[in-house]
């Protein structure tokens, strides 16, 4: 009993640990001084303020919603059809192509993103909304791939035999029946997918041009050249968007717990 | 991803068993292959074509040769920064370790809810970027920051190099890669007997015998899997060193990106590549022949 104590005392350290630091930027975000010096003085919204007025960071923001939605998309569209499409065949090489889909998690960001500049220089695709879209959905079809196999999982083949049976197509038993049953899995894969893009920055750091930034680029180049303070409240605004898109992503993984339990 | 290849097997051939006639088996063979097509296209050209370009790259530029690869193992500076590297990825993989397998017992003795509840706050870091993190820990480290001042009033000592230091960067790197540590501890340790402690102990070994050589070797392939997926996520970071390093004693991904962007050596930066690639697939393939044997050991014990 007394070790469980000691367990759970530590373990309130490691999630504070985990959790406080990064709050610090909300703070730092109302700062009335032009410095990142904690603690903060005064409260002001200026530096909302400034980002809201700047043309360059509404760009930016403007930017990355756009490639984190394109990417959502097709991650989503093609890791249904990939996840299914595992799910139907049967032949050897089929846990390596498994593989082949997942390895992009494991391979170091920074090796795929030499290896994408070095193509996209080719191509012309640097600072471009394809290249964008493309490089991130190679990182996000993983995530949707794993969500969308594990609702399919809870699926009963005998429905969409069920269905055939009574004369429904491909397409329709698709869209009436399979689809509906596996929808918490894909729209959590789906906001993955999104997260995972407006979050991206290693990638995007080497294929960004003057004319196509990312926020996660712009606020990096803006805390490594210059100390601009708006990087605080763009911060903030960053983290609210991808903790609103996962705390959706978290109900529609509950849901899926509820129906298959 | 064993399971969910079995599982799904499983799925399969039920529908077997339903009676499909043969006829009906035909298309159902090919058909889903088309499925696949898109994502493997996709994968193909934006994932392996850059990698094989990084390699050719590697060995053509400027010349055919493997120059770039005499120059890698022979320039001291980068046996430096690959020990750097891999020093700090096992000294962060050694943290997370340490930090993450008290937690992940204390997921196994709890309620449900409250391990759920310590699951999600395990995952909650992950729902904001790194980069916002590494800022945060920017503001908290700094020479003039709130750490600093903090021990300065209390022990009058000077500004320690909290960041530009292999202190940052591990601090950083540990709270990012923690949640990849304490996942696959928890579901190893979820899988061992609850009864094992009591009868080691009812055979006369004395808690902590029996935490050494019962528990602690029946948790093996989670200590190996969470590792080895920390270590290699580690060895690839670029933000965290940026930011809270030194840039006088880099990592391999800033040297990598000084080689390319900085000096355009391309043949240079993309072996550094290759080699960083080549360590991962060694660590992996070795890893995972060890807990391959402790997982037919655990077997046998149960």
């Amino acid at each position: 009993m007394t070790l469980k104590r000691a367990l759970g005392a530590l373990a309130v350290l490691i999630v504070l640990w985990l959790l406080l630091p990064t709050l610090v930027i909300i703070p730092m975000s109302f700062n009335s001084a032009a410095s990142f010096n904690f603690p903060p003085k005064g409260f002001s919204l200026q530096w909302y303020e400034n980002f809201f007025t700047d043309p360059s960071w509404l760009r930016a923001l403007g930017s990355s919603l756009q490639v984190a939605l394109v990417t959502m998309v097709v991650a989503t569209s093609l890791g249904i059809m990939a996840a299914i499409g595992l799910s139907k065949v049967k032949f050897r090489g089929k846990a390596l192509l498994e593989s082949y889909f997942l390895t992009p998690l494991i391979v170091p960001g920074i090796v795929i993103a030499i290896g994408l500049y070095s193509l996209f220089l080719r191509f012309n695709l640097l600072g471009t909304l394809p290249g964008f879209v493309l490089a991130h959905t190679v990182v996000a079809l993983p995530l949707v791939i794993i969500n969308v196999t594990a609702s399919l999982q809870g699926v009963d083949p005998r429905l969409e035999q069920a269905s055939a049976t009574l004369g429904a197509g491909r397409l329709r038993t698709f869209f009436s029946i399979t689809l509906p049953l596996i929808m918490p899995g894909v729209t959590a894969g789906a906001l993955f997918a999104f997260v995972t893009s407006f979050d991206e920055i290693i990638l995007s750091l080497f294929i960004q041009s003057p004319q196509l930034q990312t926020l996660p680029v712009k606020i990096y180049n803006s805390v490594t050249q210059a100390s601009d303070p708006t990087v605080a409240a763009v911060a903030v605004i960053a983290m609210l968007t991808s903790v609103l898109v996962m705390l959706t992503a978290q109900f529609a993984t509950r849901k899926r717990k509820r129906v298959s339990a | 991803m064993a399971d969910i290849a079995s599982t799904r097997d499983r799925g399969n051939r039920s529908t077997d068993d339903g009676g499909t006639t043969k006829q009906g088996r035909e298309p159902k063979n090919w058909r889903p292959f088309l499925l696949l097509i898109p994502a493997f296209v996709i994968v193909s050209f934006f994932f392996l074509a850059p990698l094989i370009d990084v390699f050719v790259r590697s060995i053509t530029d400027p010349t055919l040769g493997i120059q770039n690869y005499v120059w890698l193992f022979t320039t001291p500076t980068n046996m430096v920064v690959a020990l750097r590297t891999f020093g700090t990825s096992f000294l962060v993989t050694i943290v997370c370790l340490l930090i993450a397998y008290p937690y992940a017992y204390l997921m196994t003795i709890v309620s449900d809810r409250t391990r759920n509840m310590l699951q999600l706050f395990i995952m909650l870091p992950l729902w904001t970027s790194i980069l916002v993190r590494t800022l945060a820990w920017l503001v908290l480290l700094q020479d003039t920051g709130p750490i600093n001042g903090l021990l300065e009033s209390l022990f009058g000592i000077g500004p320690l190099p909290l960041i530009r230091s292999t202190f940052g960067v591990a601090l950083g790197m540990s709270q990012v890669l923690l949640p990849f540590m304490v996942l696959p501890i928890y579901s190893a340790l979820a899988k061992i007997d609850k009864r094992l402690l009591p009868a080691a102990a009812n055979l006369g070994a004395r808690p902590v015998t029996a935490f050494f050589t019962v528990y602690l070797p029946l948790s093996r392939p989670g200590i190996f899997a969470g590792s080895v997926t920390v270590f290699i996520l580690g060895l690839g970071f670029y933000i965290i060193p940026a930011l809270l390093g030194s840039s006088k004693e880099i990592m391999m991904s800033a040297l990598m990106y000084q080689q390319i962007s900085g000096f355009l050596m391309w043949g240079h930066g993309t072996a550094l590549g290759i080699f960083m690639l080549t360590t991962t697939i060694v660590v992996l393939a070795l890893v995972g022949r060890l807990s391959k044997g402790t997982s037919l050991f655990a077997g046998r014990v149960k």
